[in-house]
């Protein structure tokens, strides 16, 4: 479903989304990041078609977008798998043995950290500090906070 | 102990995921609100909060009431002006605004609210950062709650004053946190941080007039509102006034978070809250205040944490959060962790910090993979200079330096024993 949808123009469920945010903001450049944000939502990832299509619905250039684009972490321009996993790798986590977790997953999951698994289901992704040290190592599956991981980290994470 | 000793988690309570606007109402919610509108004039409100000492909670102390104060609000004609929320909360080791967002969003908004007709905004943005999902779901039903109760939008309590809240979830990027980036981000740029001065109070967002508050330093609003800047100042225990959520992370037996007043000492704070070391642990040093604060050493434990006492130690209070370093824990690879993160998110738009930072981590991971040389340590002493205050465009790159100024000086053992080691054994051979 998701690659069907990386075309050229905006869905109407897309465009309502981003037009919900106009309101908010003195002009309209001001939406690029929840729009970007919303078309990945839908689509999974930012293509390059979406991200003309994106700058063309806000009347600014694509390579200005592309600069916002690629500025943010979360604004992914590759495409992901249907489950992200974001493992935490800032200090306390880390102190914590998140490098070794992040690794016995990958290794699991038969992926490098930001590569797609070959079906297509699982990216594994390092990430900043969850805000959660107190619970670390943690991770965050599909948006997900997963504190206190063990060893046990593929059947926490993947309840495998 | 009497929740009006611990006036920002009183409605956080084992057993209940969050506080309602009923919970929140029962303990005097909306109540500073109310009164704020019913009898105070905006300066009347900013010399409150002035009076009361309240410091900036997102880890730079500046005077809350004062900074309120620098905003133009009488000129003719008026103009918009914005309060914008900093819930970007992003430094490693800090998890302290995620709470009060998560557990009582009404205390945020009602902060907001106050704040906002302190320097007579009419729109407030939050900043939030784009993981904390849940804070977001709570956040827009507190919303929607106050609103229905106006507390938010058009003329508020029947009053003259009317406020927008408008929830913007971010994109992932430390450097958002920095005010000026976080305005260029709100505006839909890339968040690099902008020429100061002008300074943001005279003009921010799209030019106008903008403060940006901490969320932990908003929520501390509505009470001193409710009891008094002279309560509010009782609260502390030196120098510095009311309370504050300290946390400590790493190898201690119990990593929290806690509401505790200013000025608690540290040992306290490690000892009795965080129950000391994990068993087999012992304790080597800690930054105070997340990851951009210089390390402090055992012999710092009976510090008070208050702004100007942790600086005279020789770091920064910060956020409060404490990163634990345990006798296991190499600090040279700590502090290549700590500066990977600062390189990454470098913003790119000054020199010394887009070449610096990942030079830095270049000599550190040539030293903890052994080929350190002895003359790196210089050049690394030479680089907390370099990126030190006053070189850089912003924060970021100090921020950076000081874990690093501090481990050459407190565990230079350590460096030299990856350098000196593992040439010794190379000449050996
Ligand atoms: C690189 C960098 C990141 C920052 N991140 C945050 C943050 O996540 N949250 C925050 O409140 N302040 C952060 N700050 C501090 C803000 O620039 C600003 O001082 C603060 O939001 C002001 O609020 P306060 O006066 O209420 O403390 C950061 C500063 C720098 C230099
Ligand atoms: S110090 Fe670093 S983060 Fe700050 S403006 Fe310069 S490059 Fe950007
Ligand atoms: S360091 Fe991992 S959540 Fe903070």
């Amino acid at each position: 479903m998701k690659a069907e949808t990386n075309t050229r123009s905006l869905s109407a469920a897309e465009i309502d989304e981003i037009n919900a945010e106009l309101p908010h903001y003195e002009d309209k450049s001001a939406v690029s990041i929840e729009a970007l944000k919303i078309v990945q939502k839908h689509r999974g990832w930012i293509s390059d078609d979406s991200l003309v299509a994106i700058a063309e619905y806000l009347k600014i250039s694509p390579a200005q977008l592309e600069g916002v684009a690629t500025f943010y972490n979360l604004i992914y321009r590759r495409p992901v798998g249907k489950n992200v996993i974001h493992v935490c790798d800032s200090v306390s986590c880390w102190m914590l043995g998140s490098d070794r977790l992040s690794e016995k997953l990958c290794r699991h999951l038969n992926v490098k950290p930001g590569e797609m698994s070959q079906d297509g289901e699982y990216t594994v992704l390092p990430i900043v500090c969850l805000g959660a040290c107190d619970r670390a190592p943690v991770a965050m599956v599909n948006g997900e906070l997963r504190p206190d991981l063990t060893d046990n980290i593929v059947k926490e994470l993947l309840g495998e | 102990m009497a929740t009006m000793d611990r006036p920002l988690t009183q409605n956080i309570r084992t057993g209940r995921a969050f506080a309602t606007l009923e919970d929140y109402r029962k303990t005097g919610g909306y109540e500073g609100l109310k009164k704020t509108l019913a009898d105070l004039k905006p300066k009347d409100v900013q010399q409150w909060v002035k009076d009361a000492g309240l410091r900036g909670r997102g880890g730079a102390g500046f005077s809350t009431g004062l900074k309120w104060s620098l905003v133009p609000i009488d000129q003719a004609p008026a103009q918009p002006r914005y309060l914008v929320i900093n819930a970007d909360e992003m430094e490693p080791g800090t998890f302290k605004d995620r709470l009060l967002l998560e557990k009582d969003p009404h205390q945020l908004l009602e902060g907001i609210v106050i704040a906002a007709y302190a320097i007579q905004a009419q729109t407030a943005y939050i900043f939030l950062r784009a993981e904390y999902r849940l804070a977001a779901e709570r956040l827009t039903r507190a919303m929607q709650e106050a609103r229905a109760a106006h507390y938010i939008g058009a003329h508020i309590l029947d009053s003259d004053f009317s406020l927008e809240i408008h929830l913007h979830t971010s994109a992932g990027r430390y450097i958002c946190g920095e005010e000026s980036a976080l305005l260029n981000a709100l505006e839909g740029k890339r968040a690099t941080p902008r020429p100061k001065p002008p300074f943001a109070v005279v003009s921010g967002l799209w030019g106008r007039p903008t403060v940006v508050n901490n969320v932990e330093t908003l929520c501390n609003v509505p009470h001193i509102l409710r009891h008094g800047a002279d309560w509010y100042k009782g609260l502390g225990r030196g120098a510095d006034a009311g309370t504050k959520l300290f946390g400590a992370s790493g190898r201690v037996k119990k990593p929290g978070l806690w509401e505790l007043p200013m000025g608690t000492p540290i040992r306290e704070i490690l000892e009795d809250h965080a129950d000391g070391m994990k068993d087999g642990y012992r304790l080597r040093g800690f930054l105070p205040g997340g990851a951009s604060t210089d390390f402090l050493l055992p012999e710092h434990l009976d510090v008070p944490m208050e702004f100007d006492t942790v600086a005279k130690a020789g770091s920064r209070m910060g956020t409060g959060t404490i990163i634990v370093l345990d006798d296991k824990t190499c600090p040279v690879q700590m502090v290549l962790n700590l500066e990977r993160f600062f390189a990454q998110e470098s913003c790119g738009w000054c020199t010394p910090c887009r070449d610096g930072l990942p030079w830095t981590v270049t000599l550190l991971q040539d030293i903890v993979e052994g080929r350190g040389r002895p003359e790196d340590l210089d050049t690394l002493s030479r680089l907390t200079r370099m990126l030190g205050p006053g070189n850089t465009f912003c924060a970021l790159a100090p921020g950076a330096m000081e874990p690093l100024q501090s481990a050459l000086k407190y565990f230079r053992e350590d460096f030299e024993r990856y350098i000196f080691q593992n040439r010794t054994l190379k000449e050996a051979v």
